[in-house]
């Protein structure tokens, strides 16, 4: 398992070969409050880095979750359909959105988890 | 929106903080929309066993003086004169369009009236109500008093009373003299305690202190009253809305719809012979999905509506809204579309409250 990289949309992606696992932050989660539903981009679309592809609403509101690299989604979590709660549960694990394949390289503003924490607290 | 160095605080203020409260704007206060245990938690408490809500930013205020009941029914259909020593009940504020100006409680406390209003609205409604009292009648704002929610099934055994539902009392509380009424505005027993502010952190801590009673920030309050069917000044009622398309006639005095003699009436009277152009109606979406407030509501292509309030209700176990819909599409049961992210959502109309009342009539 390779390390987590972090974007200042609150998102996590890890890399698998070249298809990126992404989900919501710990951070994020916690702002959100419970969640109760996701709606997930559909399998085979082409995205771009920083569209809105998927939406996260939590009893109080509603969030838009963001494509943080450029390529095709191939996979996304349908369990989080029956049990959004996930998100809340295990963030960077089984509460993971959805898998995106990379076309070219990846945005160079990417943060590492030091960096990110950084970026978290200077928001406090 | 208020910056947050001009938000007035209430007299919890610093406990909010002890308890982790996230503290956000609402009405020109700076109040805690939750705690660690979070909205849904919050909620599924209240109505398991209790819990204590700081609602001090509402309005409270006396009238005073012979003839106060009848000064105040010329801005409100509700039967005022009638209410008896003791008796509480929730009443409209109407301008001369027959618009709801404000939803308010009012009680009779044997020597004077004791009304509590909405916080964003009660700069309006203080004087109006002044505009229209007589010499003998006067209107005396009690900024000084803090107001605590205590809901849920536990509360008649934690605090017992001999107050029935919507009954009201001087009365003590953990050695503290309070004005509890056996109300609330979550759909569960429950009682709601105007106190002086320089005791209102006693007594909450006192509650507190109370076995199973947890705090609840105003989250919970908005998911607890949308599944109790219950509105929300400038949500789901505005200078816009009347009594009729609110589906709130039953908060008018029989003997008030005889009279027609307060303002508004004439709107009011004519929407009832007539049928509203629109009524506040329930919804449920289908699946898991909510749809929140300004959604628009369409029916074979057209729009017929528009939520004014919604989300998951924790209880309910699916998300719940309700809002305004022409006439023709207000029966329960009618399949609408709720236009969500530009995408169709299927919802019914449905009965309200989505949660029964547990009121201790």
């Amino acid at each position: 398992m390779t390390e987590l990289k972090f974007t200042k949309d609150h998102e996590w992606l890890r890399m698998e070969g070249q298809v990126a696992v992404i989900g919501i932050t710990d951070h994020a989660q916690t702002a959100l409050g419970d969640v109760v539903f996701v709606d997930l981009p559909e399998v085979g679309r082409e995205v771009t880095a920083g569209e809105a592809i998927a939406v996260v609403e939590s009893v109080k509101a509603a969030s838009d979750v963001y494509a943080p690299i450029t390529g095709r989604v191939v996979e996304v979590n349908e369990a989080l359909t029956d049990d959004p709660s996930k998100v809340n549960a295990e963030p960077t694990g089984a509460g993971w959105f959805f898998k995106i394949e990379a076309s070219g390289a990846l945005p160079d503003d990417l943060l590492d988890a030091d960096a990110y924490n950084a970026f978290v607290d200077s928001l406090a | 929106m208020a910056d947050s160095d001009t938000l007035l605080e209430t007299p919890l203020a610093a406990l909010h903080k002890e308890l982790g409260g996230r503290m956000v704007p609402f009405a020109g206060y700076s109040m805690p929309v939750q705690y660690p245990a979070g909205i849904m938690a919050e909620h599924l408490h209240t109505r398991a066993a209790a819990a204590l809500f700081d609602v001090s930013h509402m309005g409270q205020a006396e009238l005073v003086g012979e003839g106060a009941a009848a000064a105040l029914e010329a801005l409100t259909p509700a039967d005022v004169q009638a209410l008896k020593p003791g008796r509480q009940r929730y009443g409209l504020l109407l301008n001369e369009a027959g618009g709801i100006v404000d939803d308010f409680m009012v009680a009779n406390l044997g020597d004077r009236l004791f009304l509590v209003v909405n916080a964003s609205r009660k700069q309006v409604d203080l004087p109006l109500i002044e505009s229209v009292l007589p010499s003998g009648v006067k209107l005396r704002p009690l900024p000084d008093r803090a107001l605590l929610a205590l809901q849920g099934p536990a509360v008649a055994s934690l605090v017992p009373t001999d107050l029935t539902f919507m009954g009201i009392a001087p009365i003590t509380i953990a050695g503290i003299e309070v004005i509890a009424s056996r109300s609330g505005y979550t759909g569960e027993d429950g009682l709601e305690i105007s106190v002086p502010a320089d005791q209102a952190e006693a007594l909450a801590r006192a509650l507190l202190a109370m076995p199973g009673v947890m705090p609840a920030g105003l989250g919970a309050r908005d998911s607890l009253r949308l599944e109790a069917g219950l509105c929300l000044y400038g949500n789901d009622l505005d200078e816009t809305t009347t009594p009729v398309e609110a589906n709130l006639v039953w908060s008018m005095g029989k003997r008030r719809r005889m009279a027609w003699d307060f303002r508004g009436a004439e709107r009011v009277r004519e929407q009832l012979d007539n049928g509203a152009p629109r009524l506040r109606v329930g919804l449920r979406p289908e699946g898991r999905q909510p749809a929140r407030a300004h959604t628009a509501i369409k029916a074979g292509g057209e729009v017929v509506g528009e939520i004014t309030s919604g989300g998951f209700g924790p209880s309910v176990g699916a998300p719940v809204a309700m809002g305004y819909v022409a006439r023709p599409h207000a029966a329960d049961g009618t399949a609408l579309d709720l236009i969500v992210r530009d995408k169709a959502l299927p919802a019914r109309v449905a009965a309200m409250p989505f949660q029964p009342h547990r009121y201790a009539r």
